[in-house]
C-alpha cells in the first residue's frame, strides 16, 4: 500500500524546549493511523506542523504528502490538499447555525451572495453521511459536544478530506457517542480516507486502528503494526511510558471511617429555564478516608449536581440541605463552601479552573491566599515555597513554578487545578472529571494523589465518565441519570452491566 | 515516568547571564529605556529647555493628575473594564469644590474630603451598574461621560468660577518648604531624594538577600548594582535640579506616594492578586471562592476617589473651574495605561509600567509644546505612538 503521508526527520524547537525530535511517521493510504503519548510527548505538535499551523521554516524535516514534498505556510495551504483537523477544543461559532458552521470561510456563495438552499441541502446531506438528524438550521449552541464534534466532522467532509486528523475526538464523548464517532472512521476507511486518530483511550485505539506510533519526550519510540498480529493495551502503554505498568490503579487498602459528609434533598434548576429541573432531590454521603463516585452518560447533571452544591455556581431556586460532621453547614458562596472544607475542581480546567495567562504559583495559591499571607499583604518567599512544595509532591513537570498555566500540557495543568484545591485543605474534595485528556502516566500519578487523600481521613466524590476508573478507584458508586440519583452499588457488587442497566432501566420508566 | 525523587526536582539554582537576563526581561525594561530616549531626544532638540528645574516643574505638575487617574485606570483595566467617564469626574469634582469654596463658604479640608467622597460615590453608581447588573463598563462609562458633563455645565451655570483660597491653591501650586533655610537652594528637596534612594536601596538590597536564600532566580549582581545606581542617580540628580528651582512641589509628594502605595497594593496583596486573577479570567476566579462582583465594584470606588483628587488637583492648578475642565482627559489616562503595557483583554498591566506611559505622553507633550508644534500635529503624533507603543507589545508577546 503506498504511503499518503511521510513526516522524516522532523524537529521543532520552542525557546528553551524540544518539542519534537527527529520524529518519522508514515501514514499509508486507507488506514487509520493512531498516535499515542503520554501528555506533552509532542502528538499536537506534530500536528500542527503537519497542518501548517507552524509553518514551514519554523521546523527542520520534511513532510511528503501524495508523493511530493509539501511546504505547508498556513491552515489554509493544508486544507486545499484535503488535510483537515479536527482540534482537541472545537473550533464552531455558537450562536451560528450547523449550516453556517458548516460552510464557514467555504460560503456556498455566487458574487459574495449566499444561497441558502443550495448550503441547506449540501448541509443535509453531510449531516446524513455523519449521522446527525439535527436541522441545518439548529444552532450549536444547542447541540451537545458529541454532536457538535459530528458538525466539526461534517465540516471535514465538505471540504473534501483526504487525511483526516481528530485529537482527542472522544474525550469528553461518553461510551454510545464514542461509539458512533469510531464506527464513523471504520466507514470513512472504506472509502478510502485516511485518518490519524489522537487519543488516550487505548481500548478504543486497539479497536480501530490499523497502525499506532508511539511517541516518547518528542521523539518517535516505535510504529506498530495491528494487522499482523493484535497489540494489547499493555503493550502500547510500555511503549508510552517506557515500562510496563503493573496495575493501571493504584493499590490501595480503604481504611473507612463514619459519615461525614451528608447532602440531603439537593435540588436545583436551570439557569435560564426556570421550570426545568436539573437536580432532583439528591441525597448522598461520604464517609472518611472513602472514595465515592457518580456514574452517569453525558448530561445526567452531575456537574451541574456538584456545581450547584459549591456555592451555587449553577442554576437556581437551589434547595437542600448540607452537612460536615453532623453540623449543616453554608455553601451558598463559593467563599463559604471553600472555607467550610469543601473543595470542587472543575472538570474544564482551561474556562473553570486556570487563570492560564498566570503562573503556578499564582494559580496554586488563588483559592487559599489566606494560607501565604498575614494582613493581606503576600509573602512571596513562603508563596514560593508553597508553590515549589506543590510542583514536587504532585510532580508537576515544568522549567519552574514561573512558568504560565497556558504552557503546561493537560496533565500537568490539571496537577495545578489540583494542588490549588489541596492547599485549600478541604474536608471533602469534589472530583469532576479528574483525568479527562490526560495520558495514561500522568493519569495514573493522579489516582495516586487521590488515594493518598483519602488515606489522609478526606472524604473524595469522583464524577467519571469512563467506568472502568470509576470502578478501579471507587469504594461506593451512584449511578444519575436525568438529574437523580437512581442506584447505589458498592464496589463489590459494581459492574459496567450493572450501572448500565441502572441507567437504561431508569430511561424507560 | 518521572522517577526522580522531590528533593531532585527541587529549582536549581539559577545562574543567567546578562544577555539572557535583559532579553527575558526585556519587557520590563524597554518601557524604562524608550522613556529616557524620548527624553534624551527632546532634551537635545530643545536645546536642553526640557530638563531645566522650571520645567521639570512644570512638567510633574501637568501631568500629575494624568498619573494618579493612571493608577486607578490601571486596576480597571487589569480586571477587564475600561472606564471613559475620568475626565468628566475631573470637570464635575472640581466645579463642586469651586462651589463650594468660592459661593457657598466651605474651607478647603471640608471641601476636599467631601469631594474625594463624591468621587467615590461616583464610581460606585458606575460600578454598581458594571459588577452587579453586567452592563458592559464601555456603556456605563460613557453614560457618565455624558452625564458628568452634563452635570458640571449646570453646576457651574456654565461659567468660570474661582479664585480659589490660597490654602486651597497650595495643593497644586505648593512646595514642600526648606527645613535647612537654604538661600536659593532647597535642601530639603534634596534630603528627600537622597533618603528615598536609601529607602529604595535598602527594600531592594533586603528582598535580593531573601530571594537568594530562598535560591529565587535573581537578576545577575552587576546587573542588580547598576539598576540600583542609575535609579539613585537618577531620581538624586532629579532632586538636585529641583532644589535649585523651589523645591518638591507637594503634588510630586502626593503622587510618589500614591505610586509606591499602588505599586504595593498589585504586587504584595492579596486584593492586587485577586483583580489580576479577576480580569485573567473571571470564571476560574469565581470558581476559587473570589468575590467577583465586589471586586469589580470595588474598583470603580477608586477609580472615582482618584478621578475626584485629579479634579481637585486640577482644578487648583488652574485655580478656577472651568465647565470644560478635564475635557479628553480620559484618552490621555486611557492611552497612558495601555503604552505601559496592560493588555486590553485583562489581567495584564503593572503600575510601573502605567506611570511610564503616563509621563511618555507627558513628555511628548511638554516638547513638542516647546519646540512650538500645533495641537494639531501634536495629536497626530501622540495617536501614532500610542498605536506604534501598543503594536510593539503584541508583537513582543507574540514572540
Amino acid at each position: 500500500m503506498n504511503a499518503i503521508l511521510e513526516m522524516r526527520g522532523i524537529t521543532k524547537t520552542f525557546p528553551g524546549v524540544k518539542a519534537l525530535d527527529n520524529v518519522n511517521i508514515t501514514v499509508k493510504a486507507g488506514e487509520i493511523h493512531a498516535l499515542v503519548g503520554e501528555n506533552g510527548a509532542g502528538k499536537s505538535t506534530l500536528m500542527k506542523v503537519l497542518s501548517g499551523v507552524y509553518p514551514h521554516g519554523s521546523y527542520s524535516g520534511e513532510i511528503v504528502y501524495e508523493g511530493q514534498e509539501r511546504r505547508f505556510s498556513g491552515i489554509a495551504d493544508s486544507e486545499k490538499l484535503g488535510i483537515i483537523i479536527i482540534h482537541q477544543e472545537l473550533a464552531l461559532v455558537p450562536l451560528l447555525s450547523i449550516a453556517e458552521n458548516i460552510f464557514l470561510g467555504n460560503e456556498q456563495a455566487q458574487f459574495g451572495v449566499i444561497d441558502w438552499s443550495v448550503a441547506f441541502a449540501k448541509t443535509k446531506d453531510l449531516l446524513k453521511l455523519v449521522g446527525l438528524k439535527e436541522s441545518p438550521d439548529e444552532l450549536i449552541t444547542n447541540l451537545g459536544v458529541g454532536k457538535q464534534q459530528l458538525v466539526e466532522i461534517a465540516k471535514a467532509l465538505s471540504k473534501k478530506v483526504k487525511l483526516l486528523i481528530l485529537d482527542e475526538p472522544t474525550a469528553s464523548l461518553n461510551e454510545k457517542d464514542s461509539d458512533a464517532l469510531l464506527n464513523l472512521l471504520l466507514r470513512f476507511k472504506e472509502q478510502g480516507i485516511s485518518s490519524i486518530l489522537i487519543s488516550h483511550k487505548l481500548n478504543e485505539i486497539s479497536k480501530v486502528a490499523d497502525s499506532i506510533t508511539v511517541l516518547r519526550d518528542g521523539g518517535t519510540v516505535e510504529t506498530l503494526d495491528c494487522r499482523a498480529e493484535s497489540i494489547s493495551e499493555d503493550r502500547i502503554i510500555r511503549g508510552m511510558v517506557g515500562r510496563t505498568m503493573e496495575d493501571r490503579y493504584p493499590k490501595r487498602e480503604p481504611k473507612i471511617g463514619e459519615t461525614i459528609f451528608q447532602v440531603e434533598n439537593w435540588s436545583a434548576y436551570h439557569p435560564l429555564h426556570s421550570h426545568m429541573q436539573v437536580v432532583k432531590n439528591v441525597n448522598l454521603n461520604i464517609r472518611r478516608g472513602e472514595i465515592v463516585g457518580i456514574a452517569g452518560l453525558m448530561g445526567a447533571g452531575r456537574t451541574e449536581f456538584a456545581m450547584s452544591l459549591f456555592g451555587r455556581s449553577y442554576g437556581q431556586n437551589i434547595s437542600g440541605r448540607v452537612s460536615l460532621h453532623g453540623k449543616e453547614i453554608d455553601v451558598s458562596t463559593v467563599e463559604k463552601a471553600v472555607s467550610n472544607g469543601i473543595a470542587y475542581a472543575t472538570e474544564d480546567r482551561k474556562t473553570y479552573g486556570l487563570v492560564l495567562a498566570e503562573d503556578i504559583r499564582k494559580n496554586v495559591t488563588l483559592a487559599h491566599l489566606e494560607g501565604v499571607s498575614k494582613n493581606l499583604v503576600i509573602d512571596d518567599i513562603q508563596e514560593l515555597a508553597v508553590a515549589n512544595d506543590y510542583r514536587s509532591k504532585m510532580r508537576i513537570r515544568c522549567s519552574n513554578v514561573f512558568q504560565e498555566a497556558v504552557n503546561l500540557s493537560g496533565g500537568n495543568q490539571q496537577k495545578v487545578v489540583l494542588s490549588k484545591w489541596l492547599f485549600s485543605d478541604p474536608e471533602i474534595l469534589i472530583l469532576d472529571e479528574p483525568t479527562r485528556g490526560i495520558d495514561v502516566g500522568a493519569k495514573y500519578e493522579i489516582y495516586t494523589i487521590i488515594n493518598r487523600l483519602a488515606d489522609a481521613g478526606k472524604g473524595v466524590l469522583m464524577i467519571s465518565s469512563e467506568m472502568p476508573e470509576l470502578l478501579g478507584m471507587c469504594d461506593r458508586i451512584y449511578v444519575m441519570n436525568e438529574g437523580s440519583l437512581i442506584a447505589e452499588l458498592d464496589i463489590a457488587e459494581a459492574s459496567q452491566e450493572k450501572i448500565m442497566h441502572a441507567i437504561v432501566k431508569s430511561g424507560r420508566r | 515516568m518521572d522517577t526522580r525523587t522531590a528533593d531532585e526536582i527541587q529549582v536549581p539554582q539559577q545562574k543567567t547571564s546578562w544577555m539572557e537576563f535583559v532579553k527575558t526581561h526585556f519587557r520590563d525594561y524597554g518601557m524604562l529605556l524608550s522613556l529616557l530616549v524620548i527624553m534624551l531626544f527632546f532634551q537635545v532638540v530643545t536645546d536642553g529647555t526640557l530638563l531645566r528645574p522650571l520645567n521639570l516643574t512644570n512638567l510633574v505638575l501637568q501631568n500629575s493628575y494624568i498619573v494618579i487617574m493612571a493608577l486607578g485606570m490601571l486596576l480597571v483595566i487589569v480586571a477587564g473594564h475600561i472606564d471613559l467617564s475620568v475626565g468628566s469626574i475631573v470637570g464635575f469634582v472640581g466645579g463642586l469644590a469651586a462651589m463650594m469654596m468660592v459661593r457657598w463658604g466651605f474651607d478647603p479640608v471640608t471641601t476636599t474630603i467631601a469631594c474625594l467622597i463624591v468621587g467615590g460615590m461616583i464610581g460606585a453608581a458606575q460600578g454598581y451598574w458594571v459588577a452587579y447588573f453586567k452592563v458592559p463598563s464601555f456603556i456605563v462609562t460613557l453614560a457618565g461621560m455624558l452625564v458628568f458633563k452634563g452635570l458640571t455645565l449646570a453646576l457651574l451655570g456654565g461659567m468660570s468660577v474661582g479664585p480659589f483660597p490660597v490654602g486651597f491653591q497650595r495643593l497644586s501650586s505648593g512646595f514642600i518648604p526648606d527645613m535647612f533655610g537654604g538661600e536659593g537652594f532647597n535642601y530639603t528637596a534634596l534630603f528627600l531624594g537622597v533618603a528615598s534612594v536609601a529607602a529604595i536601596i535598602y527594600f531592594s538590597f533586603r528582598s535580593r538577600a531573601n530571594q537568594l536564600k530562598h535560591a529565587v532566580e535573581t537578576a545577575p549582581f552587576g546587573l542588580f548594582l547598576f539598576k540600583n545606581a542609575l535609579l539613585a542617580v537618577l531620581v538624586v540628580a532629579f532632586c538636585y535640579l529641583m532644589a535649585t528651582y523651589r523645591g518638591l512641589p507637594n503634588v510630586l509628594v502626593i503622587m510618589a506616594v500614591l505610586i509606591a502605595l499602588y505599586a504595593f497594593v498589585t504586587n504584595r496583596t492579596t486584593i492586587g492578586r485577586r483583580i489580576y486573577a479577576l480580569g485573567g479570567n473571571e470564571k476560574a476566579a469565581k470558581l476559587s471562592g473570589i468575590k467577583t462582583e465586589r471586586l469589580t465594584f470595588l474598583t470603580f470606588v477608586n477609580m472615582g476617589v482618584l478621578a475626584g483628587l485629579a479634579g481637585l488637583i486640577f482644578a487648583a492648578r488652574l485655580n478656577t473651574a472651568t465647565p470644560k475642565a478635564g475635557l479628553g482627559f480620559e484618552l490621555d489616562v486611557i492611552a497612558a495605561v495601555f503604552i505601559g503595557g496592560a493588555s486590553a483583554t485583562g489581567g495584564v498591566g503593572k503600575v510601573t509600567g502605567a506611570v511610564i506611559g503616563a509621563f511618555v505622553m507627558g513628555v511628548m507633550n511638554n516638547g513638542m509644546s516647546i519646540l512650538g508644534i500645533g495641537i494639531d500635529y501634536q495629536q497626530v503624533i501622540k495617536g501614532l505612538v500610542l498605536l506604534a507603543a501598543v503594536s510593539l507589545d503584541v508583537y513582543n508577546r507574540k514572540k
